[in-house]
């Protein structure tokens, strides 16, 4: 469906706000630690495409994620990550844009055995 | 000159002042009332049942207004603000003047513009009315609230707030929203969705807990706007049922509006379970009492009456009602966490309070939601208040943070996507979603407040830059009720008072 309007070309006269031209050099990357919801939602971020994936691991992650009690237990090798639905093993030496990361692309992970504070997804 | 009989004066003072114009097409004299596609045959048979003319109007409304103010007058002189249960009630308050008010003022707006440019004589005159009600409403909300100002923080620049504050984009959007589509959707929207089907949800509990609360100014404004709510509300039943009557093509139309329209109060409204379940000191009821009287029961006869036209319950009433077991604990999360960038203060719930969600939500509240609370309560223990310090994903549609869960399991958030035009677009829900692809155009327009603080539009990059922008005050406005000047003062109040007592 597309809307009613009262001119004709209306969807040519609008600004799309969000396009990544208007980050300047950034994309907007949501990030989701599962099974851990005292983190209300996923987390937004405006980040160079250029930046590697370590960069998201080493300074990102830790930052936001660092004060919950299950963090320090993350055994990373046995992450599951999926980038927009679709899962995949990600190259820490590699750029987000090489790992398949798109402007305003969700980043999900799962850590498997430890799903929140009493095991209750907190 | 003889009196005329109600009903006479009646016909002369509102149906008797419209005319067919002559210099200027009819067409191009109300432009906006067939783009949307509504088809009307008749306008004479829009019927009126309170037959108000504008002369009555003034008087009863002056009248009203009169005592209003003399009743604010006394609770100014004897200090009310004393009177209330908690100074955390404010916080309701608070979130009413910067969220809700400025929405009576958009209603003003709209039902002006509404008024303006239905052709029909009898609803140009009941949008009349109702716009000027809810410029009253606006008034008297601001005039009621301008007392806690001198006393509290967070009220001092609601306005400015409205129109760039993350969270207060919400109720902002919504009424953007309604009032840039054509006068009948913002009749839909407005008048039937919200005033009609929805509005119980707000008033009444806002009104009952500001009685249970001791709070004599706002229970006053809510009073005095009651009478105008039932005029509303006729309004809003007279308009849907007029639309179905007019054309049979208009029910396809329509029902999109009410689904739309139904969803989207329903997303606006968790600021107010939020606020029934956790801010209020003394509780009436939990929201999901709330949404089982108001909407599965009130709502359930109202479409059962409407069935008749064809019009069927809104799409996703069931999801709504699933929610309802969930919504006020996921947006208390959400403030909570976010609290640092709020113009409110937040808490945990005590000991007491937390069973009293137990024994509310027998099903979800221990499951899911108390384990989250003793968490941060361990960590404010540990003298590590949880502050969430980075940006949360919003939804496009509602701009709410997406922290809902799927609709069958409550421990995975709810992530839904579009694609248009090659841009990707996230929603919390179906409902959001659906909204969106129907009207993609429009909503590729949302000023969502996360990206444009990325984008550089509002302050600068830094939280402490937002906040300036915002106009809301650090340290004073924002964080923990337990470190706020607000539980100071009144604590202050509290310990003078027992030392007068003796």
């Amino acid at each position: 469906m597309s809307v009613r309007a009262i001119v004709d070309d209306y969807a040519d006269r609008v600004p799309v706000l969000d396009t990544e031209a208007n980050f300047h050099g950034n994309r907007v990357v949501y990030l989701h630690w599962e099974e851990h919801l005292s983190f209300c939602a996923a987390l937004a971020f405006p980040l160079p495409p250029a930046m590697p994936w370590g960069a998201l691991l080493e300074q990102i992650i830790p930052t936001y994620y660092g004060m919950h009690p299950d963090f320090k237990k993350i055994d990373w090798s046995q992450v599951k990550w999926t980038i927009d639905g679709k899962e995949l093993t990600p190259d820490p030496a590699k750029s987000l844009e090489e790992n398949g990361v798109r402007h305003k692309s969700l980043i999900r992970f799962w850590t498997p055995g430890l799903n929140g504070y009493n095991g209750a997804n907190a | 000159m003889s009196k005329l009989s109600l009903k006479q004066r009646y016909a002369l003072m509102t149906r008797g002042l419209d005319w067919e114009t002559s210099y200027q097409p009819m067409d191009k004299v109300f432009p906006y009332d067939q783009f949307e596609g509504i088809k009307i045959k008749d306008w004479s048979k829009w019927e009126d049942p309170f037959r108000l003319t504008m002369e009555t109007y003034w008087k009863f409304q002056a009248e009203k207004e009169r005592k209003l103010y003399a009743v604010l007058d006394s609770f100014a002189q004897n200090n009310g603000q004393l009177g209330i249960t908690d100074a955390r009630y404010i916080n309701a308050i608070k979130l009413f003047l910067t969220g809700v008010s400025p929405l009576e003022y958009q209603a003003h707006r709209g039902f002006a513009f509404a008024g303006r440019h239905i052709r029909g004589v009898g609803p140009r005159i009941a949008s009349q009315m109702q716009s000027l009600d809810e410029l009253r409403h606006a008034q008297t909300q601001i005039h009621t609230i301008s007392h806690y100002n001198k006393f509290f923080n967070g009220f001092h620049d609601f306005r400015h707030m409205h129109d760039r504050v993350w969270y207060l984009s919400v109720p902002k959007s919504f009424f953007d929203d309604a009032r840039s589509a054509g006068p009948f959707e913002y009749m839909i929207a407005i008048g039937f969705s919200f005033e009609y089907v929805l509005t119980n949800l707000l008033f009444v509990p806002f009104m009952s807990g500001a009685a249970y609360n001791g709070d004599l100014a706002t229970v006053t404004f809510g009073f005095s706007a009651q009478s105008d709510e039932a005029r509303h509300m006729t309004l809003g039943i007279e308009v849907i049922k007029f639309l179905l009557e007019q054309d049979p093509g208009n029910l396809p139309i329509v029902q999109r509006w009410v689904d739309k329209w139904f969803w989207r109060g329903h997303r606006v409204l968790g600021l107010v379970a939020m606020m029934m379940d956790y801010m209020l000191p003394k509780k009436i009821m939990s929201w999901r009492e709330a949404w089982d009287i108001y909407f599965t029961e009130a709502g359930g006869a109202l479409f059962e009456d409407l069935a008749r036209y064809g019009l069927r319950v809104p799409k996703y009433a069931d999801v709504a009602t699933a929610e309802a077991e969930h919504l006020s604990h996921q947006n208390w999360a959400i403030f909570y966490q976010y609290t640092q960038a709020a113009g409110f203060h937040t808490w945990l719930p005590s000991d007491e309070e937390m069973d009293w969600l137990s024994e509310k939500y027998p099903n979800t509240f221990d499951k899911y939601y108390r384990p989250r609370f003793e968490m941060w309560r361990q960590m404010e223990k540990d003298g590590q208040r949880f502050y969430n310090n980075a940006l949360p994903q919003l939804c496009t549609t509602c701009q709410i943070p997406m922290g809902y869960t799927e609709p069958s399991d409550p421990g995975t958030i709810c992530f839904r996507s579009a694609e248009y035009k090659g841009e990707q677009y996230h929603f919390c829900s179906d409902g959001c979603k659906d909204i969106f692809l129907d009207e993609p155009e429009k909503f590729a327009q949302s000023w969502l407040p996360v990206h444009q603080i990325f984008q550089g539009n509002c302050g600068g990059a830094d939280l402490g830059d937002v906040l300036k922008w915002y106009r809301i005050n650090v340290g004073e406005d924002n964080f923990d009720y337990g470190q706020s000047q607000d539980k100071k003062l009144w604590d202050q109040w509290q310990a003078d008072r027992h030392k007068v007592a003796g």
